[in-house]
């Protein structure tokens, strides 16, 4: 059973997600002895080597991060094209960096953001900001420690669908997109505040 | 005060069920620790060291007499019959069961309460003067653009995951009163040269690990902006400041990296495109919501009573309440009323259920059934006319309530420290109450006058003790507990951050430090000077050798 929210139902996940083979070891960062679990905005994601040893198939729609598409543009242009490419960014990539890169966002069938702990908010402002500032139109996708009791902050936040963590039940997730029926604030999938909406 | 509409009342309602179901899964087992935590902490739930403790915000401090009944009565029947106002004006339950917590929430709910944003990285509880809206020295109340900004930051959907988190005040009047500089974002109300409503904006203030003032990033904001500049300042931090380390991820760090110069560019060209978005403020809108902040229905009174006169000439300990626990109203003939939650001996800010029922009672009888909380972590009731304050003095007396300590030495600011809280390094209630016995002799405690003494259990600083003029510290060393002490700290709009006066002390020490302390001032002050005033003027040395010298330590030896 597909695991994907899209519009508010379930439906099937026709997109591969293609990811960077890990070469070696990766080094575990420490802190005062504590494991680092956030990268810091306009971190690395992926190294040259991994980028240029990734293996993208020749047919079919893929979920490419964003470097490795930087560095196949030329060969992908296409496919892009044909709607057959997505861009996956994480939320440690610096977005304006990313949208400097990129002449039409909407030329991507889909954009995915990649959240790798549920308490990294900077997913929402991305959304917000691939809606509100780059006019992304197309499917606006979650995906990593996606749980239910972000749906609804990632909805107003832009987002119209939603991979759920493999182990988590998606129809169940499906409920908390209707948590509050009028929010306080105007955001992305409404911008009017309360008061603007109904005679308070 | 502010009433809630259909759309508030939903929200809470909508809240305790989505509460009620994520404790459900995390009791059923389908989340887990780490899942539940970041949730029930956006609900103010702690687990603590021996029961969880629940936070109740009580917005900008403001509580109707039916609110805390319901206190009293949640407090009585989920906890044991007490609990503890917060610096953050908050209230804290210290013993209630986990779940439990759903259905105080729905009892809460039924008087337009909550939990919601009392802890967790988002935007927490803002803050404001406890006499916002009576004081004589008030510009504008900031009482309405409070809950406006409460609104808007209520489930805003991009700020629920912060990196830190993130607290707000407002404040309206000439002297400062709501600690504006030591806040993540710092409002202050004052008329521009027009006439009209701005806002001076200070961000990056804060207590804790890295005690910081903050610094001004706007003079001079129209009112109407204030929730789209806020989406801009903290969309600057969301996206940049530091997740990889929780004792660096508060927006001061990121202010003090970047430089105040470029965090304003960066803030001011995410508020181009925010700018005028329809989050802007309406006239209409702060309008409704300033129709519940309007002036009581006040008799016309002279600003002389005889009869209180009368009692002031006639009863020294109803003069030294009136002198310590009431101040100056902009209506003629009123007062406000301190109610002192800080008997000696007693864990400041503490207060039973039979307690909270004499004061609801009192701001019914007295005060138009209103009270606020303030971050002194007293209760105040704004409004009592000058022919009641005798009443008010004897009815609060006989529940304890009427020590006439505020401002004064044993007027404590204390966090609920290592007896309660996981967190501390060390206990604090303990250390204040020793210290309050200390300095029972309330001739002796008149005598040394206006004096803050703040008292936190750990760097996280909940006890303000940096801007204490006596500011204590609990440091752990080597598994046991100790006390560092500072001087020089202040609240304000001279606000100062206290200097460490030397190697710190233990428990039993303490009380003979503090001391030691008033004995310079005393021996070194002038006819006018505060205990701050003398520490700014002489400076820490003095106080400094007196202390080490009696406690035959080097002050040198660090």
């Amino acid at each position: 059973m597909s695991n994907l929210i899209k519009d508010n139902s379930i439906v099937a996940d026709d997109w591969v997600r293609i990811v960077p083979p890990s070469l070696g070891e990766e080094a575990v960062r420490k802190q005062a002895g504590k494991v680092v679990l956030f990268k810091l905005t306009g971190e690395e994601t992926f190294t040259a080597e991994q980028i240029s040893a990734t293996q993208i198939p020749a047919t079919g729609k893929v979920l490419v991060p964003f470097t490795v598409w930087r560095a196949n543009k030329d060969a992908l242009a296409s496919r892009v094209s044909q709607g057959e490419v997505g861009l996956l960014i994480a939320t440690h990539e610096a977005i304006e960096d990313v949208m400097a890169e990129i002449k039409d966002i909407n030329a991507f069938a889909l954009v995915a953001v990649y959240v790798e702990r549920f308490a990294d908010g900077r997913i929402f402002s991305i959304g917000n900001l691939l809606r509100t500032r780059y006019g992304f139109k197309n499917e606006l996708r979650a995906i990593g420690d996606v749980l239910r009791d972000q749906l609804f902050f990632l909805k107003r936040s832009g987002f119209n669908s939603f991979l759920i963590r493999a182990d988590r039940n998606a129809q169940e997730a499906l409920q908390s997109l209707k948590d509050f029926s009028e929010p306080y604030q105007g955001a992305v999938d409404n911008t009017q505040p309360a008061w603007r909406r109904v005679n308070r | 005060m502010y009433k809630y509409d259909a759309i508030d009342q939903q929200i809470v309602n909508e809240r305790v069920a989505q509460y009620r179901d994520q404790t459900n899964r995390y009791l059923a087992g389908e989340l887990s620790e780490d899942e539940f935590r970041p949730l029930r902490l956006q609900n103010g739930l702690y687990i603590q060291r021996h029961a969880p403790m629940l936070r109740i915000a009580v917005p900008y401090g403001m509580l109707s007499s039916k609110q805390l009944h319901k206190l009293a009565a949640i407090a009585k029947r989920y906890d044991k019959g007490y609990g503890h106002f917060s610096t953050r004006q908050n209230l804290q339950l210290n013993w209630p069961k986990l779940e439990d917590v759903p259905e105080i929430l729905a009892e809460l709910a039924t008087v337009e309460m909550h939990a919601i944003q009392t802890s967790g990285n988002c935007i927490r509880n803002i803050t404001t003067d406890q006499f916002a809206g009576v004081a004589p020295d008030e510009v504008i109340d900031p009482r309405a653009m409070a809950e406006v900004m409460r609104q808007w930051s209520t489930f805003h959907p991009e700020f629920a995951l912060l990196p830190r988190k993130f607290k707000i005040a407002v404040s309206g009047t000439k002297q400062d009163r709501a600690i504006v500089q030591a806040h993540d974002i710092g409002m202050e109300f004052y008329k521009d040269e027009q006439g009209k409503t701005a806002i001076r904006v200070w961000v990056g203030g804060g207590l804790g690990r890295t005690p910081i003032l903050g610094t001004i990033i706007c003079e001079h904001l129209e009112w109407q902006h204030a929730l789209t500049y806020c989406e801009a300042i903290i969309r600057v931090y969301n996206l940049h400041g530091r997740r990889d380390n929780a004792y660096k991820a508060r927006i001061k760090i990121l202010v003090k990296a970047l430089g105040i110069d470029e965090f304003k560019k960066q803030v001011e060209a995410e508020w181009l495109h925010l700018k005028d978005n329809p989050n802007t403020i309406t006239e209409a809108e702060l309008a409704r919501v300033a129709k519940h902040f309007e002036a009581m229905p006040y008799e016309n009174l002279p600003a002389q009573d005889a009869s209180f006169d009368a009692a002031i000439a006639s009863n020294p300990a109803f003069a030294a309440w009136i002198k310590r626990c009431t101040h100056p109203h902009r209506q003629a003939g009123y007062r406000a009323v301190t109610i002192s939650l800080k008997p000696h001996g007693h864990p400041p800010g503490d207060i039973t259920s039979e307690q909270m029922d004499v004061v609801a009672d009192l701001a019914d009888a007295y005060s138009f059934g209103e009270l606020r909380a303030s971050h002194e972590q007293n209760l105040i009731l704004a409004d009592v006319k000058l022919s009641d304050l005798f009443a008010v003095w004897e009815k609060a007396r006989s529940a304890g309530l009427a020590t006439p300590n505020i401002g004064l030495l044993t007027d404590i600011i204390c966090c609920p420290g290592g007896d309660f809280c996981s967190l501390a390094n060390a206990k604090s209630i303990p250390i204040a109450e020793a210290i309050q016995m200390q300095f029972d002799n309330l001739d002796y405690l008149h005598d040394i006058g206006d004096l803050e003494l703040n008292i936190s259990g750990c760097m996280n600083a909940c006890g303000h003790h940096h801007i204490g003029h006596i500011g204590i510290l609990g440091v752990d060393k080597d598994g046991s507990e100790w006390y560092q002490v500072t001087i020089g700290g202040k609240q304000g709009n001279d606000a100062s951050i206290g200097t460490v006066i030397g190697p710190s002390f233990s428990a039993e020490e303490m009380p003979g430090v503090v001391q030691r302390l008033i004995e310079v001032y005393i021996q070194q002050r002038t006819a006018e000077e505060r205990f701050i005033d003398t520490v700014r003027r002489i400076g820490v040395a003095p106080f400094k050798g007196h202390v080490y010298a009696a406690n035959g330590k080097e002050a040198s030896h660090v």
